[in-house]
């Protein structure tokens, strides 16, 4: 085969590759990336992936077999990613007003690395049905990996494991209580009144209890407060601590009574921003899974 | 061990209860009371809980 046809193989190969991250890559409501320097950052690094996927084909045509070694390179190098996404986010993380937690933060460099592996993955496909096919089903084969990673992409939210109701915040002495859930203790009235005014109560019911040991992660926990005062706004400012936000747990039954306090005070449009909240890779736990429980292998 | 909260004042009326190496605030009135756990509260960035009616502390967490 010629130069020619490998030259057009990785050509398709990159140019879907780079598609393919620049799909993948949104800024949503967490603001992060931020345009325009964390895009380039992530479209460049994108770039680098779909290039070495696509040529690791025409290499190994060309029996130039230790030339595959540098998709070690490849793993390396989207590690430091995951790292670098990592430290970044943790150093921003103490300036946040409600933090994210470490455990958000490793779910979304998780996703920063896997998605550079997707992008090499789909330039790899490519440029091999190019030079296995020919470049109309190279096209076909390019689309349907750029589709089946976005579907890679999509997790499920904390609609799918749990109920949200609304309910009302009160004071039995200086205790706040969600429904019937300790939240804290706040000693003045002055702060209590503004909590009345200002809070906002949800209780999270569990559909099963795999959802019980997910849910009581203290991370999943902390993601649900920051998404919830980033959608909504929060009454907070530093040097406030009375003012915080927090969810616990009943112990009973695994329920969560949510205590937030939002600028925007709609229920409705609280339990829609408490409902889209990502449930976190890192968070969950399957207990039913365990194979000792279902008389399989110890 | 790294201690994560700390008293950080203790605002009270009634003397005899409290004690120890946190600063003691002794007010006379329940009023006065409020007034300095709110400025405690405020000055310390802590949060201003409630023990009983008498006895308040500032904690730091």
């Amino acid at each position: 085969m010629g130069i020619e046809s490998y030259l057009n193989a990785i050509l398709f190969g990159v140019v879907a590759g780079t598609l393919a991250r620049l799909i993948t890559l949104r800024s949503d409501y967490r603001q992060y990336p931020t345009y325009l320097h964390g895009r380039i950052i992530h479209l460049s690094l994108g770039f680098i992936a779909a290039s070495l996927g696509a040529l690791a084909i025409p290499a190994l045509l060309e029996l130039e077999f230790t030339a595959v070694t540098f998709l070690t390179l490849a793993a390396t190098q989207f590690r430091d990613v995951r790292n670098m996404e990592r430290n970044t986010l943790t150093e921003l993380d103490q300036f946040e007003l409600v933090s994210r937690g470490s455990t958000y933060i490793e779910g979304i460099a998780i996703s920063f690395e896997g998605r550079n592996y997707l992008v090499m993955f789909t330039a790899f496909l490519t440029s091999l049905a190019y030079i296995a096919w020919g470049w109309f089903p190279s096209t076909v084969v390019g689309m349907l990996s750029i589709i089946a990673a976005l579907s890679f992409m999509s997790g499920s939210t904390l609609r799918d494991i749990v109920e949200i109701e609304e309910s009302a915040i009160s004071f039995d002495g200086a205790g706040l209580y969600v429904d019937n859930i300790y939240i804290m203790n706040i000693g003045l009235e002055e702060r209590q009144e503004e909590i009345l005014k200002y809070g906002m109560g949800f209780i999270l019911k569990p559909k099963n209890m795999n959802v019980i040991a997910t849910i009581s992660n203290l991370g999943q926990r902390q993601a649900i407060l920051h998404d919830v005062s980033v959608t909504l706004g929060i009454y907070k400012d530093s040097g406030t601590p009375a003012l915080t936000p927090l969810i616990k747990r009943d112990l009973d039954d695994g329920r969560l009574g949510v205590f937030i306090l939002p600028l925007v005070h709609d229920a409705e449009l609280a339990k829609k921003v408490i409902g889209s909240v990502p449930v976190l890779e890192n968070a969950i736990k399957m207990p039913s899974e365990a194979t000792f429980l279902k008389g399989g292998k110890k | 061990m790294i201690v994560e909260k700390a008293i950080l004042a203790v605002i009270t009326t009634k003397e005899e209860q409290v004690g120890g190496g946190a600063p003691i605030f002794i007010c006379t009135s329940q009023e006065e009371l409020e007034l300095f756990s709110t400025n405690l509260e405020a000055i310390m960035d802590g949060i201003a809980h409630r023990l009983s009616d008498e006895v308040y502390i500032i904690v730091k967490h």
